[in-house]
């Protein structure tokens, strides 16, 4: 296992002027137009968000530790897995890399100034507050207790829940969705620096440009959605209510339009942060760069077109759901795509094992987990035998807790020091990854056997057979939520007490890393010309790589 | 508000700041295609599922107030590109004019679809407890209904209900006729659900326009548009034949379908 010389002087300094330090006082924070600020700013709510969520996760795998579960009703179990979703996906997985490091980083990597519309980029925070407060105030009043998904005519009518003010909190919320997505593709096509062609993109901006493909046709669809539920419920209309003559099948198939790609949005931007973090501490150019680009865009739209695998139990037509599963399956293919080229960007690279890295190479570890699991439910037999089992939550937390927040957390470090200007302790974050990594499997991989073994989702109660898995998973999630804590002290720590990271620490190649540690208000001294590709540490004396890893993309069958 | 022609810290020329503002307006009328697209699926599903009773809907609507409305709205289209074009020759003067007439015409518009509104309430057409969809038959003079025009309603009425009651029978209801009368109801209710849903939603769309328009007038009025800055007179333009447009394919799903049975 070798270790980085971090390319850090003793005698760097932070700069003298930076975003940070041009100007002071809580008006110049919540009334500006810098994008990096505004990601600092999302940066305190997401956190704010995973920690109610994670509170709520706590809850529910305390309850879970015996059969019968002790700790709270089967009603307010059913408000702890609702609000868990709720708060997780809409308020933390869907912004959490696209509006924090996204919202940082996307305009360096291009070499802008800011982004297209920097108003519209702060008026989305402000909307997520808004849509955030909303769904707060459902949490607070009486809870949720419809599963995350809504489905009709149970939000519509029957539940006694707080679903209106939620409903209403998600559809404002989705605004803030879709006006980062139209920002950040109006960005990536007006906004790039002299020389920044399309494939000179950095593949995280590529994996944003399909998310914001996702954003911005997917989230009109449950926002109208989800008004029709609200309205249905306020003034009993009948659009889902098979008692005025309307179709609750219809609202889970407008449902799923979006939230299935919604798990895109969730998987696309951590997929862009590992194909950052595999070539920089592979010391080698990415394999496939085309692929991996075009692999994002493919998993964008053949994503649109899956979304009835989540319905082949409501009584479909056995031909659509033939198509459907198909479609699921030919979606593995880009995803696979990705992962073959980021193994084949490790064979024969110079590896270092800082901590971004040990996030990637345990994203891709994980992901693939998440991804095959994800096959056998596309098929239409076993489904029958896995459907709303634990099997299906722990596929889908192996994508989002394995994949996307494995992503989020070795983007935050790999990108920390560009942040805050500062380097977070390198050994203790190590650790931190890999309590993560042991504390995850702990928790979710007994849920894949719980799941085929036949425990259903989203009951509070199982019988006394299921105990010892139950009482692994819940071991596993103490574990897992001493890793997250543990980032959040010393990341903090760091801020202030961290050793000077310099401009390019690690040192990586994007257009981010030429500029100020943290950068100025204007990210760049003068207009970037890129001049390079995109990975290419062979043309880059200035990064001061020595020794032996091949710089060039080694073929999969070399000389071996 | 900035002067004239400003270059925004972010961007490097005016061309560009162009371009982005340009491209910025075309996706957000992408995300609002998928916004009326999720209606216009629920419209469209439910109406081959109901087509008697989603018939007998449009046929309550009143087809010369809708039809009026569509010249309105086209008209207003016009004075609308009208603007822009006076903006993109420099015609400043004719600016503001055709700005005016574009927000005379689409405040008519809403102010024909509130009568409409108001009508569907005095006839009992609001979907909730008090909705009635024989109300007009029962009480043709409340709804200024006679001779022919009344005749055809209770027919239709009377078929739908009749189809309705097949449809009970088939699946073993002990009191077709009463369930069928129920159903004929509902269903026709979910219509004026969607009426309501669609058409208001296009008038919120209307409202917002409205402001945009006010807001443009008064910059206008000060001679800012030219042939050199001009992107907001386009932007907003682009929004207005958009919502123009929406309005396009309400009019034949919900006021024409039928027609030709009346």
């Amino acid at each position: 296992m070798s270790t980085t010389q971090l390319h850090v002087p003793e005698s760097e300094k932070m700069p003298r002027e930076h975003y940070l330090n041009a100007t002071y006082g809580i008006r110049s924070w919540l009334l500006t137009t810098d994008h990096k600020r505004i990601a600092i700013l999302y940066l305190i709510s997401v956190t704010f968000f995973f920690f109610v969520g994670g509170l709520f996760a706590s809850l529910i795998r305390i309850h879970l530790l015996t059969p019968g579960g002790y700790l709270v009703t089967p009603e307010t179990y059913n408000k702890l897995f609702t609000m868990h979703g709720v708060a997780m996906i809409f308020f933390f997985l869907i912004p959490s890399i696209p509006a924090v490091l996204g919202n940082f980083v996307i305009p360096i990597m291009i070499g802008a100034k800011d982004l297209a519309f920097p108003k519209i980029n702060l008026l989305s925070w402000y909307i997520y507050l808004v849509g955030g407060a909303f769904v707060l105030y459902s949490f607070a009043t009486g809870g949720l207790d419809t599963g995350w998904t809504f489905y009709t005519p149970l939000s519509s009518i029957y539940s006694n829940s707080a679903v209106t003010p939620a409903v209403i909190g998600i559809f404002i919320n989705g605004f803030s969705s879709i006006l980062t997505g139209l920002n950040f593709i109006v960005t990536v096509h007006t906004m790039r620096a002299p020389g920044m062609t399309w494939m000179r993109l950095p593949l995280f901006v590529w994996a944003h440009y399909a998310t914001s493909i996702i954003f911005v046709l997917g989230t009109p669809v449950i926002a109208i959605t989800l008004l029709l539920a609200g309205l249905e419920r306020m003034f009993h209309l009948g659009f889902f209510n098979p008692a005025y003559g309307g179709d609750p099948i219809l609202f889970q198939h407008l449902f799923w339009f979006y939230s299935h790609p919604a798990v895109y949005i969730m998987i696309l931007p951590a997929m862009g942060v590992i194909s950052e973090i595999i070539p920089t501490f592979a010391r080698k150019p990415i394999f496939g760069y085309d692929f991996i680009a075009a692999s994002s865009i493919g998993i964008a739209v053949i994503g649109f077109i899956v979304w009835a695998h989540h319905m082949f139990l409501t009584g479909q037509s056995t031909y659509s759901a033939v198509a459907f599963s198909f479609l699921t399956f030919l979606v593995a293919v880009p995803s696979a795509v990705k992962v073959f080229n980021w193994t084949s960007t490790l064979y024969k690279g110079s590896i270092a094992f800082d901590t971004p890295m040990l996030y990637g190479l345990g994203f891709i570890g994980l992901f693939t987990i998440g991804g095959l699991t994800g096959l056998f439910l596309a098929c239409l037999g076993l489904d029958i035998h896995l459907h709303d089992t634990y099997f299906v939550v722990a596929h889908f937390h192996y994508i989002m807790v394995g994949g996307a927040i494995m992503g989020y957390l070795g983007g935050i470090h790999f990108w920390w020091p560009k942040i805050t200007g500062r380097l977070y302790p390198e050994y203790l974050a190590r650790i931190a990854a890999i309590v993560l990594f042991v504390g995850f499997n702990l928790t979710f991989f007994p849920q894949f056997v719980l799941g085929y073994l036949g425990m259903p989702r989203r009951y509070h109660d199982y019988p006394p057979e299921f105990q010892v898995l139950n009482v692994m998973s819940t071991a596993g999630a103490s574990i897992l939520a001493l890793g997250y804590l543990l980032p959040m002290v010393y990341l903090t720590w760091s801020m202030r007490y961290g050793k000077v990271a310099g401009k390019n620490p690690w040192p990586a190649t994007g257009v981010e890393w030429t500029t100020d540690s943290p950068p100025l208000t204007e990210n760049f001294h003068e207009t970037p010309v890129v001049d390079w590709e995109t990975y290419d540490f062979e043309h880059r004396p200035e990064l001061g790589l020595s020794g032996t890893a091949p710089r060039k993309p080694v073929p999969a069958h070399g000389d071996d | 508000m900035h002067r004239t022609g400003e270059l925004f810290g972010q961007f490097q020329t005016l061309e560009q700041q162009k371009e982005t503002a340009s491209l910025g307006m075309w996706v957000f009328l992408v995300t609002e295609i998928l916004f009326f697209g999720g209606l216009f699926l629920t419209y469209s599903i439910n109406r081959h599922a109901y087509p008697t009773a989603f018939g007998i809907g449009g046929n309550m609507l009143d087809l010369n107030l809708g039809f009026g409305n569509t010249v309105v709205l086209i008209a207003s289209s016009f004075t609308m590109a009208m603007s822009v074009w006076s903006a993109q020759t420099s015609h400043k003067k004719l600016v503001p004019l055709f700005l005016i007439l574009t927000l005379a015409l689409g405040s008519v518009f809403l102010g024909i679809k509130v009568i409409e509104y108001k009508q569907k309430f005095d006839h009992h057409l609001i979907p909730g407890h008090s909705f009635d969809i024989t109300y007009c038959s029962k009480n043709p003079s409340a709804c200024n209904l006679s001779g022919k025009d009344l005749d055809d309603e209770k027919k239709e009425i009377q078929e739908g209900i009749e189809a309705e009651a097949d449809e009970a029978k088939k699946q073993g209801a002990a009191n077709p006729e009463e369930v069928g009368a129920a159903a004929l109801n509902a269903h026709a209710q979910l219509y004026f659900s969607l009426y309501f849903g669609m058409t208001g939603l296009h008038a919120l769309h209307m409202i917002v326009g409205a402001g945009l328009l006010l807001w443009l007038i008064l910059e206008a009025r000060k001679g800012r548009f030219d042939a050199n800055y001009n992107t907001p007179v386009d932007n907003v333009g682009l929004y207005w034949h958009f919502v123009d447009i929406v309005w396009i394919f309400l009019f034949p799903l919900l006021y024409l379908i039928n027609r030709h049975l009346a």
